[in-house]
Formats: C-alpha cells, structure tokens, sequence
C-alpha cells in the first residue's frame, strides 16, 4: 500500500526574541567575516588544498541549527564552515583546521573539506555531495531505535539529489520514519553546472515527491523564513513525523573552490544575487522591527571581524602535527 | 560430548548469542529474514530466507522485525544508515548478499566508514559489521562468485575477516562484533555447510592470529579462505610424494600475521600462496611480497602462487572448475620448488 503523504503542521510565526536576533546576527556575521578572510588567504596563497567558501548561503546555516539541541545529529559536506560555526565550533580551531595545525578541529588531519567536531554531534563533514545523508539517515534511525527523540539534519547541495545515495536516503528514511531533516542548499550550481541544466524536474522539492517526504522550498536568502521552515520540519520529526526536506533557494557567491575562474556565470547574475543579500535584508527587519539598532549590529559584525582576524592569526602561529600523528587513529585497535 | 556445527549455524550461533548480550546490536539487509510485507499471511512470512543461504535463519522469528531488518536493495542507503547508527552508538551488523555487490555500496565503506576516526583524529567510532558472501564453484557465474578480499584489505581502516571453518567463523564473528572499527567479514559460500567441533559457549578469537592448520618442514602452503581446505588436500598428496608441507590459515587479511608465515618459511625455504581470486593485486600477491621483504634469505626457491585466472568467472561448469585452484594444481607448484 502507498504511503500517505503526512502534512507538516503550520507554525505560528513566532518574532525571534532580542537575544535570538542576536544569535542569528552573530552568526552570519561570523560566517561571512570568516569566508571573507579564506577567500583573501586562497588568493594571497596563504593556505594550501582546496577551500570551499559558504559566502551567500550563510542564512542556511544561521536558520537552521541554532534550532538544534546539543545531542542532535549534523552531516555536512566540503563546504561546512558556514555550519561549523553555526554549530559552535571556536573559530580558532577551524582555522587551524584549514592550516593543517595541532590547533584545528581534527588535528590539522581534515582540511578544510573535514571540518566537523563529534563532541557537537557534527558526525563529519564528506567530501562527496551525497556521502552524508545515508550517515545521517542512520543516526536518525538510531534515536528511534534509542527512543532518544534526537534529531539528524543533513546538509548538501543541489548536486548531491543525482547520486544514488540521496535517493536510496530518502527512501530508508521514509520506509523506516527516521527523524532526518534534509537540508538542501541550492545554490544553482553544481559545481560549474547550473541546476536548470542538471535538472530533470523544475525543483528540487519536486524530486521528493515519490519519496512520501513532506517538503519546503524556502528563500534561502531570508533567515528567519528559513529559520519559520526549519522549525517546523525539526518539530515534525522530533514529534515523530518522520523526515522533512528544506529546499533554501540560495546562491554562492564564490566558485565552487577559491581560484574558480567563474567564467560559467552570466553577467549580472552575481550581482543580482548579492542585492538580496540575506545580511543587509535581515538587519533591515531587525531595525524596522526595533529588535536591534543599528549600533548592535554594528558593533557585532566589528567583533566577528576581530574574532575571525584572530583566529587566523592563532592559526598561522600554531604547530603543524607532530609526525607520528600521522600514522595514529586509522584503528582503536590494531594488532599487526 | 563434541558437537558438530556447520559454519552457517556457527555464525548464526555467534549473532543470536551477541544480540541476546547486547540490545544495540541489530541485523539488517537483504532477505536477512524474508517476506517482509507478508506478516499478516497465514503461516506469517517471517524468516522466509534467512538470507539466500539460510544463515541468519530463525533470527527474525526470535528477535522480531525491529532488530533483523529486511532493507530495500539499497546498498549505499543500508551500509551508510549503519554508519550513522554505529556512531550514534549501535552496533549495525549489515549483509551485502553477494561481495560482487560491493560496488554499489563501495563509497559509504572506501570514503566514509574507513575514513571517520582518522580524520576526527580519534573522536569517532564506527563499530561495524558488513557481512558479505564470497567465493567461486557455486555455478553463479561472473557478478555472483567473485572473492574480492584485496579491495577491502587494501583500504586503511577497515578489518577484514574470512574463516576458513566453523570454529573460527564463530570466534571471529564474537571479536567483530565487539571491535570498536569497521569489520568485512568474508564467508564462503563454499564452506557453509563444512562441519567441525564447535562449544556452544562464546569465545572471541582476536584478529591477526594466524592459525598452523599442518606442521610440515618442506614448504608453506599459505591458503586463503576456502583455499585452505585445497592446501590440506595438496599437503595429503604431497606427504605421499615425501614432501611436508606446512599450511597456514591466516584467518584474518587486516591485520595480516604476517609473522607466523615468515616464521614458517624461515624454516622450510620455500613459499606457495593459494588463493582463489585474481592474481594481480591479490592477497597472493601482497603475501608474496611481504615475505620476499622480510625473508628473502630464507627463501631456497621462488615464491609461487596458486590464484585463478585474470579474467571474470565463467558460467560452464567446466570453465568454472577450470578457473578454482586445485589440489593438484597445488601439488604442480610446489613440486617445481625443488
């Protein structure tokens, strides 16, 4: 017998408080503060590997998980620094992640592509696009085998929904009513490839369909409406519901990596992006809402640009991994 | 009294017994009971299979759907769903029915699985078990019969297991469960019904101990999974012909003993690896060259090894029992060794 669709319960809009207009404005302006100094240490190269900046896309992660409890679940992909400092990862520890150092979240062993830290459920960031759902799929499974109600959200782009994982994800998830929230960033491309090309449906949200899975498209550049879906889809599968799919229709500003010629982007697109920049559209609610003046946010954004400016500098001084390190923690146990 | 046990019933043995210890183990794959989306018929269709070769049989019935899951055909969704749950504190034991299926789960394993507690330098563990079934001669033909041990051997961070009989099956199956890191577990659908003594209390056999199955001073015949079996079968024509050979089951291929077997050569001079999968790049092959580094001054004679061929299985049954290592292709070796 087909499965039955379940309908998400509508919120009532609830205003963010004071504190949680805050918290959403530290944490984009953290983000782009952050993105802002990685992009300047890729063209200087300051840095080695690849760097994938989350500039743009920075009320995605800002909507969504400051939503989460401490024991819920995380996935990410490359391009999780956004999250990451969502999450609450000292900005220190990412940059020195980015750098290779002792100081960086997983030792200096991930790169900027691995940033994740388990002790905040982040269970890892993957370097391939769909390689976190199944992940998180059976972390939610696991809570519901646990009858522990925690919640996974797992983070991808556009061009995760071709692989066979994101499909076979969607399906665990909603034969076994595992609480996933998926959180697709369409950010039109993948990598150079513009999604109206890629694909076959004419969204995202429409390749949900079949899977019986109830779905937001959501503006990605508008925190609190990501933030009103984000609720909504947490509360549906905390309660039970089963998984919940946001598409935020995003962009990226940058290229797929720091160093990406762009030259795929029709003139103006960028631009036309960046006048809806979801930093200067949320002050403007903030201010006209009277929750924050202008001096806060002010003030806010000149201490993430501190905080960033001095994480780079603990980076840059910190040591890189002594070299037995690197033949450590491949097992718990070994016996060769 | 001893009890006979057959490596299918050892195994099924050794997973009842470690879920009875341990709630957060569960089993999931596909078939692994059967006829789910059947319960209500009359007689319920739980356990319909067991899994095509009967193994986790019964467990349905005795754990219930909720622990011994009937997945989808969905490789990458199941393998990487175990994932998850194994670092949110489960212990997943997944079958991949045949190791040919591989494939289509291989990027959750080689990229995820593997890779988790290396760069989380420590933080996160993935306590799992992939069950898969491997091996030639059952007249499956090309993407049903391969022995593909090296593509997991190959990867750090994975341990890969594949006993040769139904003590050890038992044993290792107890240590897999219980290790702390992604486990392979190879078995032979070959050796499924292979009776030995089994004791029905749990006992662990702890990985990278290999096993001296036959003492001999002439040559060391180092057999891989089912290819131990061929190794004694050689080593009884060989005692006839006055050679004594010494087999070695090395039980599990990461970790690798490596030692036992350069201690063994040491002594006899002489080293043949039989192995049933391809010879490039094979377990074969790494033996070998393990023990050309480490024993090289041992060695009176080169090292041969016994494989099938580089080409897929072939269906005909004479073409297939053409391509399986035999005992007397075994004997062809060794015998040019002196």
């Amino acid at each position: 017998m087909a499965k039955q669709l379940v309908e998400l319960k509508e919120n009532k809009t609830v205003q963010p408080s004071r504190d949680e207009a805050l918290a959403l404005w530290t944490v984009m302006s953290r983000i782009r503060a952050f993105e802002t100094e990685v992009s300047r240490i890729a063209e200087s190269n300051e840095a080695e590997g690849y760097l994938h900046t989350y500039m743009g896309e920075e009320a995605v992660a800002a909507g969504v998980i400051p939503l989460l409890e401490a024991a819920d679940w995380m996935t990410s992909t490359y391009r999780n620094h956004g999250h990451a400092i969502a999450r609450g990862v000292p900005l220190a520890a990412i940059a020195g992640e980015l750098f290779g150092r002792t100081t960086g979240v997983c030792g200096g062993k991930g790169g900027s592509m691995h940033v994740a830290d388990q002790n905040l459920g982040m269970i890892g960031a993957m370097g391939i696009v769909a390689g976190g759902l199944p992940i998180a799929v059976g972390a939610a499974f696991a809570s519901n085998y646990l009858g522990e109600h925690r919640v996974a959200v797992s983070f991808f782009g556009d061009g995760a929904v071709h692989q066979g994982a994101w499909h076979e994800s969607m399906e665990f998830a909603s034969l076994f009513n595992c609480p996933v929230v998926f959180v697709c960033e369409n950010n039109l491309y993948a990598e150079t490839t513009a999604v109206d090309y890629h694909l076959l449906t004419a969204s995202v949200s429409e390749m949900t369909g079949p899977y019986r899975i109830p779905t937001i498209q959501v503006d990605g550049m508008d925190v609190l409406a990501v933030r009103e879906a984000a609720q909504r889809a947490i509360n549906h599968a905390r309660e039970g519901g089963g998984p919940v799919f946001i598409e935020a229709m995003t962009y990226r500003y940058g290229g797929q990596y720091e160093g990406d010629t762009q030259t795929y982007k029709p003139p103006g697109e960028v631009e036309y992006w960046r006048s809806r920049d979801p930093l200067p559209a949320f002050r403007k609610v903030a201010i006209d809402t009277g929750l924050l003046t202008d001096d806060h946010l002010d003030q806010i954004a000149e201490n993430s640009k501190r905080e960033v400016a001095d994480a780079f500098e603990d980076a840059k001084n910190a040591p890189f991994p002594d070299l037995s390190v690197g033949i450590r923690d491949v097992y718990k146990e070994w016996s060769e | 009294m001893s009890r006979q046990l057959s490596v299918k019933d050892a195994i099924n043995e050794a997973l009842a017994a470690e879920m009875e210890l341990d709630n957060r183990v569960f089993l999931i794959g596909e078939d692994i009971g059967g006829g789910a989306g059947r319960d209500e018929q009359y007689p319920p269709a739980l356990d319909a299979w067991g899994g095509p070769f009967g193994v986790t049989q019964g467990l349905q019935t005795r754990f219930g759907r909720n622990r011994v899951i009937d997945s989808a055909l969905a490789e990458t969704g199941f393998i990487g769903a175990c994932i998850g749950a194994a670092v949110a504190g489960l212990r997943p034991v997944a079958e991949i029915m045949y190791i040919d299926f591989i494939g289509t789960s291989f990027d959750q394993l080689l990229n995820h699985a593997a890779k988790l507690r290396y760069v989380y330098n420590g933080k996160v563990s993935v306590p799992m078990v992939v069950r898969t079934v491997s091996g030639a001669g059952f007249r499956a033909a090309a993407e049903h019969s391969q022995s593909l041990y090296s593509l997991y051997t190959h990867i750090p961070g994975l341990k890969v297991v594949a006993p040769s009989n139904a003590y050890d099956a038992k044993g290792l199956m107890v240590s897999a469960i219980r290790d702390p890191d992604p486990v392979i577990f190879i078995e032979h659908k070959r050796l499924y019904m292979k009776e030995c003594e089994v004791p029905e209390e749990q006992y662990a056999i702890p990985f990278g101990e290999a096993t001296i199955v036959r003492e001999g001073k002439d040559v060391t015949i180092v057999g891989i999974q089912k290819m131990v079996h061929t190794s004694m079968d050689a080593a009884d024509v060989l005692a006839g012909m006055g050679v004594e050979a010494e087999v070695i089951d090395p039980r599990t291929y990461s970790p690798l003993d490596i030692r036992t077997i350069v201690n063994s050569v040491d002594k006899t001079g002489r080293l043949v690896v039989v192995d049933e999968s391809h010879p490039r790049c094979s377990l074969a092959t790494d033996i070998a060259a393990q023990v050309a580094d480490l024993a090289f001054a041992s060695l009176r004679a080169p090292i041969r090894r016994v494989t099938g061929a580089h080409t897929p299985i072939p269906f005909s049954p004479p073409l297939e029992d053409a391509f399986i290592p035999q005992p007397s292709s075994v004997v062809t070796a060794v015998m040019t060794l002196f």
